[in-house]
């Protein structure tokens, strides 16, 4: 055991670039190992994430679920009609979760959830064919949440809590296709802020009829991730020495804003026999907020040095899921699910930052009881993208709108795993 | 737990490897994509000028060399079989060559914001390191050689470090060539190329224009050593030693492409400046109008009637002015000089006023301006300024309208590109490029048309992702602050008609490059 829990270990390398948008939906190993469904199925602590409202119906005392993810995601990128080719250099990334519930009574739980719902890691050869548009990014947040849960009558509960987010960006592109200074390095900006701090909340609840069925319903509000001037820095280099470069070399204070977008999740779960669960769950995610990634570089006496528009304009986005569970014997539970995935990105404003086209996602995992308090589980997914010929239509260059466009294939693989405990 | 372990973990592992590798339908780095044709790219090595070695912005540079179009071809040949391309590059950005610890040629243009904040070409600051002594040893695949002329690719000694103050040697030969002796061509073929480009012939006519014309029309001298720097190669020397150089270079088996000669009125250097470049207030018209009121009534009319000058160069060498916009006034040595019957009777003009006239003329629409004349026109003469004070004795305020240059002080020849002087450069241009494109045909190679590619630039401009290339000085896009050399994008531009002349001759697939991606002009403040 502990020899294959040190190669999932080794394996916790990768890039979270999946999901819509810049949304990474790898929150719970059971949960994922069923298409990432959950909102309405009562197993274990992931519900701290999927439905709050649903932790009053955990069995035990004390629940626990921790666990994280290794990410392997690639994007290809090429554009036959100048010979152009690029995949991007996966770097390391891995997202993590905790989830803990405590029932004081028959009514009442408390638990704590942190998770990372968000992240976006792609790195693409320094000064490739796009790299006005994106040389390599990375998008995380940590979501910190502390929740309660009540049974309001004996078939409805409701729960939630307030959200810390602590979000951090790293991104660096290059001010034009061409500029470069005298030694011929292609001028270049790099934005870094960490640790931004930004407030939200998720509430939901659970209906449960019978022992056959429930229902539940999840919301998680918006979280605008505001970098204010101070939080971070953007550093201008290799910009020609000249009163005509649009800003000059140095370190600059920068505002940017970017939404955390709210997500409604509705779901069912149905438990023909005593063996086998099922679960669908329709994710509904308000990414419309998301018009336009918008950065102010700020010369020292806080006035506008740079203004740098980049529409996004996404469209609100499905996501449609689908989980079984088989329990093998007291030992075993096996899960498989899938789930397709719809991108926010409207045609026109397909930008390599975010390589997103719609996805089918496949999934599947088990859990081994140990104990009956300690339980391991393990989970992997696999994302399909359809091959896309795609464009970003809306970077300017000396005032002529200079479209980037090509062919791009993604795909990620995720293998992941974890512990429960109760008590 | 095994037994388990092993249904999830297998086909786990094996998804993960095909995940890990996203795979396009037709992925263009799969072999046969692109393809070569019947031309072999495996050893490509590009002779010519300037032109194939990158040069900008009046020097040499590494990042010019990088944007050469051969280094840039050599790079979409990759695709297609082509294998690695050397090129000699210089030491530095700065552009300036010294020869024994002495700088011998000036550092590159860029494009500096003077303290008006104008901005406009200025020499880079800093301290040139190539150094022509230190000779890279080693086989090229770039012989581009700049400022070499036709005949010079065949001259032995072209490349001897002893020559070069005499201007019997080329300081940029001399950093690469394989011996003093070697000639350009030798290397070349010497580098074994599988495929090659030709382009060579420009400077046969281009120093001529840039000179405003102050060479010597050498057609009908069949001995090129004893040509200037500024003269017209004769057509018959350039027939003889083009087809010399083609026939060295398919010696070894090898297929390439040449290119023929653009028209030199394609280029920013003749087509910055107007011709019509003078502006004047109603006042002053008025004033120069009275001035030369009697050189076009009296004079003029008079020469005619005693059969100095025609009817015709009369009329050619009508003065007048106008409000707003002027022709420059130019000295033209195809006119009749007529500075010393001037000076007799009836006229009886003084030196000066008869030195004026001797030439003079204004310019038309065809005549063409180099682009150094724009920091001499309407300024004062000060040479003659001073002659008028000190020697001639004329008052300070007289003497300051009279040397106006461009307007009471006419430009000099070297200023101005006449339309006579045109038409000896059209005249030795059309005879190269039919020589060019017999060859190509003769030999079964690409044959690049240059001079059409060329002429769409400055005639509207080439339009492309992002923009339009034009050959508008330092706006356009596809020059260099020389106004004579392509900017890396111009470069990338040559490189794509080349690219594509290449694919219909061989059948070849070799993409274009996006020319968008290709800078244009570099700005600095780092000026002297």
């Amino acid at each position: 055991m502990k020899k294959v829990l040190s190669a999932f270990v080794l394996l916790l390398v990768g890039t979270m670039v999946y999901a819509g948008g810049y949304r990474v939906s790898l929150q719970g190993q059971r949960g994922l190992a069923m298409g990432h469904t959950g909102v309405a199925m009562i197993n274990n602590a992931e519900l701290a994430f999927f439905n709050p409202g649903g932790l009053i119906h955990l069995e035990n005392k004390l629940n626990i679920a921790a666990g994280g993810f290794g990410v392997f995601s690639d994007v290809k990128f090429q554009n036959p009609e100048y010979g152009q080719s690029v995949q991007t250099d996966s770097p390391t990334g891995t997202p993590l979760y905790l989830y803990a519930s405590y029932k004081l009574n028959e009514r009442v739980a408390v638990g704590l959830a942190v998770y990372t719902p968000y992240g976006s890691t792609v790195e693409y050869p320094t000064d490739w064919a796009g790299s006005h548009l994106v040389n390599s990014i990375e998008l995380s947040a940590i979501f910190i949440q502390p929740l309660a849960s009540f049974k309001l009558l004996d078939d409805l509960s409701i729960g939630g809590g307030p959200i810390l987010a602590i979000g951090g960006v790293n991104f660096n592109r290059n001010l034009s296709r061409s500029t470069v200074d005298i030694d011929g390095n292609r001028s270049n900006v790099e934005i870094d802020a960490q640790g931004v701090n930004a407030f939200g909340f998720s509430v939901g609840a659970m209906i449960t009829p019978s022992d056959m069925w429930s229902f539940g319903l999840n919301y998680r509000s918006k979280i605008d991730v505001k970098v204010e001037a101070g939080d971070g820095d953007a550093v201008f280099t290799n910009v020609p020495n000249s009163p005509l470069s649009p800003i000059q070399n140095g370190t600059y204070d920068f505002t940017a804003t970017l939404p955390l977008p709210a997500e409604w999740t509705v779901g069912a779960s149905f438990k023909p026999t005593e063996k086998w669960t099922l679960n669908f769950d329709y994710n509904y995610a308000e990414w419309e907020a998301y018009d336009s990634l918008d950065l102010d570089f700020l010369n020292s006496d806080g006035s506008v040095a740079l203004e740098s528009r980049n529409a996004r304009n996404y469209k609100n986005a499905s996501t449609f899921r689908l989980g079984a569970q088989y329990e093998v014997s007291s030992k075993f539970a096996l899960r498989a699910g899938t789930y397709f995935d719809e991108s926010p990105v409207r045609d026109g404003y397909f930008a390599p930052e975010t390589p997103r086209n719609d996805s089918f996602g496949f999934t599947g995992g088990l859990t081994f009881n140990v104990t009956d308090k300690l339980a391991i589980d393990a989970s992997f997914l696999y994302l399909r993208f359809k091959e896309v010929d795609a464009s970003y239509d809306y970077y300017e260059e000396n005032g002529v709108i200079t479209p980037f466009e090509g062919t791009y294939k993604s795909s990620a693989f995720s293998p992941g795993i974890g512990v429960s405990y109760k008590l | 737990m095994k037994k388990y372990l092993n249904y999830i973990a297998l086909p786990a592992i094996a998804l993960g490897l095909v995940a890990c590798e996203p795979e396009f339908d037709n992925d263009i780095t799969d072999e046969g994509v692109y393809t070569s044709g019947e031309a072999d790219f495996s050893n490509y090595v590009a002779v010519g000028n300037s032109l194939t070695a990158g040069y900008a912005d009046q020097a040499l540079y590494i990042t010019g060399q990088q944007n050469s179009y051969p280094n840039i071809m050599a790079q979409q040949f990759e695709l297609a079989g082509g294998g690695e391309f050397t090129q000699p590059l210089v030491n530095d950005n700065t552009g300036g060559i010294l020869l024994g610890g002495q700088q011998i040629l000036p550092n590159r243009f860029v494009l500096a914001v003077d303290a008006e904040g104008n901005p406009g070409p200025a020499r880079l600051s800093g301290t040139p390191t190539t150094d022509i002594t230190n000779v890279l040893t080693g086989s090229f695949n770039n012989y581009g050689v700049p400022g070499a002329k036709s005949f010079h690719l065949l001259a032995p000694g072209y490349g001897n470090v002893a020559g070069v103050q005499t201007g019997q040697a080329n300081p940029y030969f001399v950093r690469f060539a394989s011996s003093a002796n070697a000639t350009v061509i030798g290397d070349a073929v010497a580098a074994n190329p599988t495929f090659f480009s030709l382009w060579i012939g420009n400077n046969d006519i281009l120093g001529f224009a840039t000179s405003g014309g102050s060479g010597v029309d050498q057609t009908g001298n069949l001995d090129p050593t004893t040509y200037g720097g500024n003269d017209i190669t004769d057509p018959n020397v350039f027939a003889s030693v083009y087809a010399q150089e083609v026939a060295a270079l398919v010696s070894t088996g090898a297929k390439g492409a040449l290119v023929n000669i653009p028209d030199v009125t394609s280029i920013p250097y003749f087509t910055t400046v107007p011709s019509q470049a003078i502006p004047l207030d109603a006042q002053t018209a008025g004033t120069l109008n009275a001035v030369f009121g009697a050189y076009n009534t009296q004079i003029l009319p008079g020469l005619v009637q005693f059969g100095v000058i025609t009817a015709d160069e009369a009329a050619l060498r009508q003065v007048t002015f106008q409000e707003g916009a002027n022709f420059i006034t130019i000295q033209d040595e195809d006119l009749t000089d007529i500075s010393t019957i001037v000076q007799g009777a009836p006229f009886n003009l003084d030196p000066i006023t008869a030195g004026l006239l001797s030439q003079l003329r204004q310019t038309t629409n065809e005549d063409l301006i180099p682009l150094p004349a724009s920091g001499v026109l309407g300024t004062t003469d000060q040479e003659f300024f001073d002659f008028l004070v000190n020697v001639a004795g004329v008052s300070p305020e007289q003497a300051a309208l009279q040397s106006i240059n461009g307007v009471s002080r006419p430009l000099q020849d070297a200023n101005v590109l006449t339309t006579s002087e045109q038409t000896l450069i059209a005249n030795a241009q059309a005879q190269y490029n039919a020589t060019i494109r017999a060859l190509a045909d003769a030999n079964d190679l690409a044959f690049v048309d240059a001079q059409s590619e060329l002429q769409a630039v400055a005639q509207g401009g080439v339009a492309f992702n992002g923009g339009v290339l034009t050959s508008a000085f330092v706006t356009g896009g596809a020059f260099s602050l020389d106004g004579v050399h392509p900017s890396p994008r111009g470069y990338a531009f040559t490189a794509n008609a080349i690219i594509d002349a290449i694919n219909e001759k061989y059948n070849a697939t070799v993409p274009n490059v996006n020319i968008g991606n290709y800078g244009t002009v570099t700005a600095s403040n780092d000026v002297n």
